[in-house]
């Protein structure tokens, strides 16, 4: 049992840790709860750990994965337990175990968000939303390597609701995960191009769940 | 976290670094402390996150049941923007709060450049950055770090200065400004009881009277303080608090290891070196406590390199009994280990073949001058044979790629003194011809020159520095003699060494310059992204002060210095000594083999380098 995975979430003030960084805090967790990752051969040696999905700076997350490789057999629960007492605030290890499952087989995501508005009337707004995402297809220009180019996000979203929370406009929606990948920024950031009165004045997103092509959870 | 900031924080670059959070943070419960201190450092996180003083005085203040001491660092730009645009006032990472909630604004100051920030990050707190109009208690401004050893420049913004290590120091002044808040003391009574503290400097205390021609006359002293200050120190390092648990950041900062510190102090006494004298006595911690400080502190962290500090390592009597004690750890777990302030000899060489098995990144030595007269008159122990068969070492071992550091402008410098630094690259690259062990992979020999900067309590305080034109002239002069293509020249620009020459060395009047340079601008100027030189050129003709008075000037061997009120231990008449050695070209002989009686001895009954 050297290939484990782990699920861990990230809320707080760790959202605004960079993938990248993220990548180096949980080596150093690992390393500091003495399970001993393996690391690549090679001149510039790196650990072997890989982040399934990753998360934009500012986006929350309670369904995390990581799989990595011990350099020997550990019991995933005593990994769990080392582990926990390692981690920086904000960052939470829920589970660590086996998994025959590939992450490529990981498709939807479910995701919550928060539209704040900071003037607009949000009754008036939450109808004109369910209809701007009921639209057949919505195309907004996205930069990309290449310089900017036309995409259409509907077909990556399978199911999105809203709802009035307090204040705010509460969102959820099932998106893809992969293939294509649809930063739900985006959900956003359609809005602000194509009907800019009733994109809000901020959004925040938390990924809640996870799953494969048949909408089973993915573990 | 603040609604506001959670707006901001995704648009600005690398957010990380102003939310707290980290590992090993410090979080205390605000109802049982009294005192709670912004620790602040005059830079960004990424270089304050680097620094050891400031994880070791976090550690210590932390030690006070009473006190929560937090993290502050200067925002980058665009951050900076951000927070004035919403108006969110300068805050401490820990908790949130804003820095004016605190009791102390304790500032870290390394480098003269981080003085307008330290106004900026007074004024971002919302306080006013002039010590006469902050008339209550708390908040209270004390500046501390190596800059604060001339504190006249920065005097009319702090209220107290710390000279020297701050171990013991910060945490009396704590308790006394604990006792001065529960009995509700003025401002005016806690100073004075704080000036019989060892170390703290109040200027409050200290007015300078001045000549016709500017220079200081006398001080005039009152509040019962003493007439010197003298910097303290921790006598003992194997028994003072040291922090094995530091914060790990969760994002990358500049030196991303950890630190251990093996000694204070330098044996070797360069001429132009200010930490060399100001650090003295020499203070070593013993290999054994070194060795499981170092193996706890990778535990503990996480860190996958660990950094031995110190002024010159290659002077710690037992440097290869803690290599060897800490590769038994370090190399199953392939952390590796790295030597800054290595001497160009022999020894240095085994050391680092033992070391670096695997990576061998490039080698940095500090010849500073070009030719052996040169080195010989500002005191740098090493020779030309030395640095060659140190290089000649490394080249059969399988380096290829060394850095060469000099600096322009030395006293007594000629211009064959300049040629020499050219001649000695291309004698190391002649080495690397004759004992490379594998000439394919080429090598690249990089020289790099800075410009001198004269710093108080050296035994160059006197001297005057280059003007910008004659280093514009060096570093052409020395372009045009290095040909060989695979030495790289690079050279720092002369203006922030001009403006850090007016700093090191400045006075009292000094204060309305940063000021002006701060209302105009100026914050984070260590960085070139932020300096701008006319900001500096402007602010001086307004406030009609010379830099020249400052920078160009060759002091009288008994012109009153702005820092004399500050007793670092070595004497002036020891520096004086020095600098006549320095006329005559010749060495002194360093600490061990003989000592030359510099005066630091007296902080510690006479012991030193034992």
């Amino acid at each position: 049992m050297n290939k484990l995975r782990l699920l861990f979430s990230k809320t707080g003030r760790a959202v605004y840790i960079s993938h990248l960084d993220l990548m180096r805090t949980l080596t150093r967790a690992f390393l500091r709860a003495e399970c001993r990752i393996k690391y690549s051969e090679g001149f510039n040696p790196h650990p072997n750990i890989s982040i399934a999905l990753p998360l934009s700076v500012g986006t929350e997350s309670v369904c995390e994965i990581l799989d990595f490789r011990l350099i020997s057999d550990m019991e995933p629960g005593d990994v769990l337990d080392r582990l926990s007492k390692q981690l920086p605030e904000g960052i939470e290890a829920l589970e660590v175990y086996e998994s025959e499952r590939k992450v490529k087989e990981l498709k939807w995501l479910k995701v919550r968000g928060v539209f704040e508005y900071d003037t607009a009337d949000t009754e008036k707004v939450l109808p004109r939303l369910c209809e701007f995402y009921s639209r057949d297809s919505i195309v907004i220009s996205k930069k990309t390597k290449r310089g900017t180019g036309d995409s259409d996000i509907k077909p990556a979203i399978k199911e999105i609701a809203f709802a009035l929370d307090g204040g705010d406009i509460r969102l959820d929606a099932v998106i893809s995960a992969q293939e294509p990948t649809l930063n739900p920024e985006l959900l956003a950031e359609a809005l602000r191009q194509l009907c800019p009165e009733i994109a809000p004045d901020f959004a925040k997103f938390r990924r809640i769940e996870i799953f494969d092509e048949n909408m089973r959870v993915f573990r | 976290m603040d609604k506001r900031l959670e707006r901001i924080l995704p648009r600005v670059q690398k957010p990380a670094r102003y939310t707290g959070g980290e590992y090993n943070q410090i979080i205390k419960d605000k109802t049982e402390i009294s005192l709670r201190v912004a620790f602040c450092f005059p830079d960004t996180y990424e270089i304050g996150m680097s620094n050891l003083g400031v994880s070791i005085l976090y550690a210590t203040m932390n030690e006070l049941p009473y006190v929560w001491c937090e993290r502050v660092f200067a925002p980058w730009g665009d951050m900076y923007e951000e927070m004035k645009k919403a108006g969110i006032p300068l805050y401490a990472l820990e908790s949130g709060d804003p820095v004016s909630e605190h009791d102390v604004l304790a500032f870290s100051v390394g480098y003269e450049m981080a003085y307008s920030t330290v106004l900026d990050m007074i004024d971002m707190a919302g306080l006013p950055i002039h010590r006469k109009e902050r008339k209550e208690l708390t908040p209270l401004v004390v500046v501390g770090g190596t800059a604060a050893l001339n504190p006249e420049p920065m005097s009319d913004f702090a209220d107290i200065f710390l000279l020297g290590e701050g171990e013991e120091m910060n945490n009396e002044l704590l308790a006394l400004l604990n006792t001065a808040k529960e009995n509700s003391w003025t401002k005016e009574s806690f100073l004075r009881e704080a000036a019989k503290i060892g170390g703290v400097y109040v200027p409050e205390f200290y007015t300078p009277v001045l000549n016709d021609d500017c220079t200081v006359n006398h001080f005039d002293i009152a509040g019962g303080a003493p007439e010197r200050v003298t910097k303290r120190i921790i006598e003992d390092l194997d028994r003072v608090h040291f922090p094995l648990n530091p914060i790990v950041p969760s994002t990358e900062v500049v030196h991303d290891r950890v630190n251990l510190e093996l000694f204070r102090g330098c044996i070797r006494g360069c001429r132009f070196c200010q930490a060399g004298h100001t650090y003295r006595p020499v203070r070593a911690k013993s290999p054994e406590l070194l060795i499981e400080q170092g193996k706890a502190l990778l535990r503990n962290t996480g860190c996958q390199d660990i950094t031995l500090l110190s002024l010159s390592t290659s002077d710690y009597r037992e440097l290869e009994q803690i290599c060897d004690g800490l590769l038994e750890y370090c190399e199953p777990r392939s952390i590796g280990i790295s030597l800054p302030s290595l001497r160009a000899d022999n020894f240095s060489m085994e050391i680092m073949h033992r070391i670096q098995k695997t990576r061998k990144s490039g080698l940095t030595f500090a010849p500073e001058a070009g030719s052996q007269r040169l080195r010989d008159a500002i005191n740098k122990n090493v020779t030309e044979e030395e640095l060659l068969n140190t290089c000649r070492l490394a080249f059969e071992g399988g380096w290829n790629n060394v850095k060469l550091y000099f600096m322009l402008g030395l006293p007594t410098e000629t211009d064959e003194d300049i040629k020499g630094i050219a001649e000695l690259a291309n004698q190391v690259l002649h080495t690397w011809r004759l004992y490379a062990k594998n000439k394919n992979r080429g090598v690249r020999i990089t020289v790099s020159t800075s410009c001198f900067v004269p710093k108080p309590h050296s035994p160059f305080q006197w001297e005057a520095q280059n003007t910008m034109e004659e280093y514009i002239r060096k570093v052409n002069l020395l372009r045009e003699t290095i040909t060989a293509k695979n030495v790289v020249y690079n050279w720092h620009d002369p203006q922030t060494s001009y403006i850090e020459a007016t700093l090191s060395r400045g006075d009292r009047r000094m204060g309305r310059v940063i000021e002006e340079v701060w209302r105009s601008g100026g914050r984070l100027e260590a960085w070139s992204d932020y300096f701008r030189f006319e900001r500096w050129m402007n602010a001086f003709e307004k406030c009609g002060v010379d830099p020249g008075f400052y920078a160009h000037r060759l002091r009288d061997k008994e012109e009153v210095m702005p820092w004399d009120c500050v007793n670092v231990g070595v004497r002036r008449e020891h520096l004086w000594h020095e600098r006549e050695q320095c006329y005559r070209s010749e060495l002194s002989p360093d600490c061990r083999v003989q000592c030359s009686a510099c005066g630091a001895g007296c902080l510690t009954g006479g012991r030193c380098d034992e």
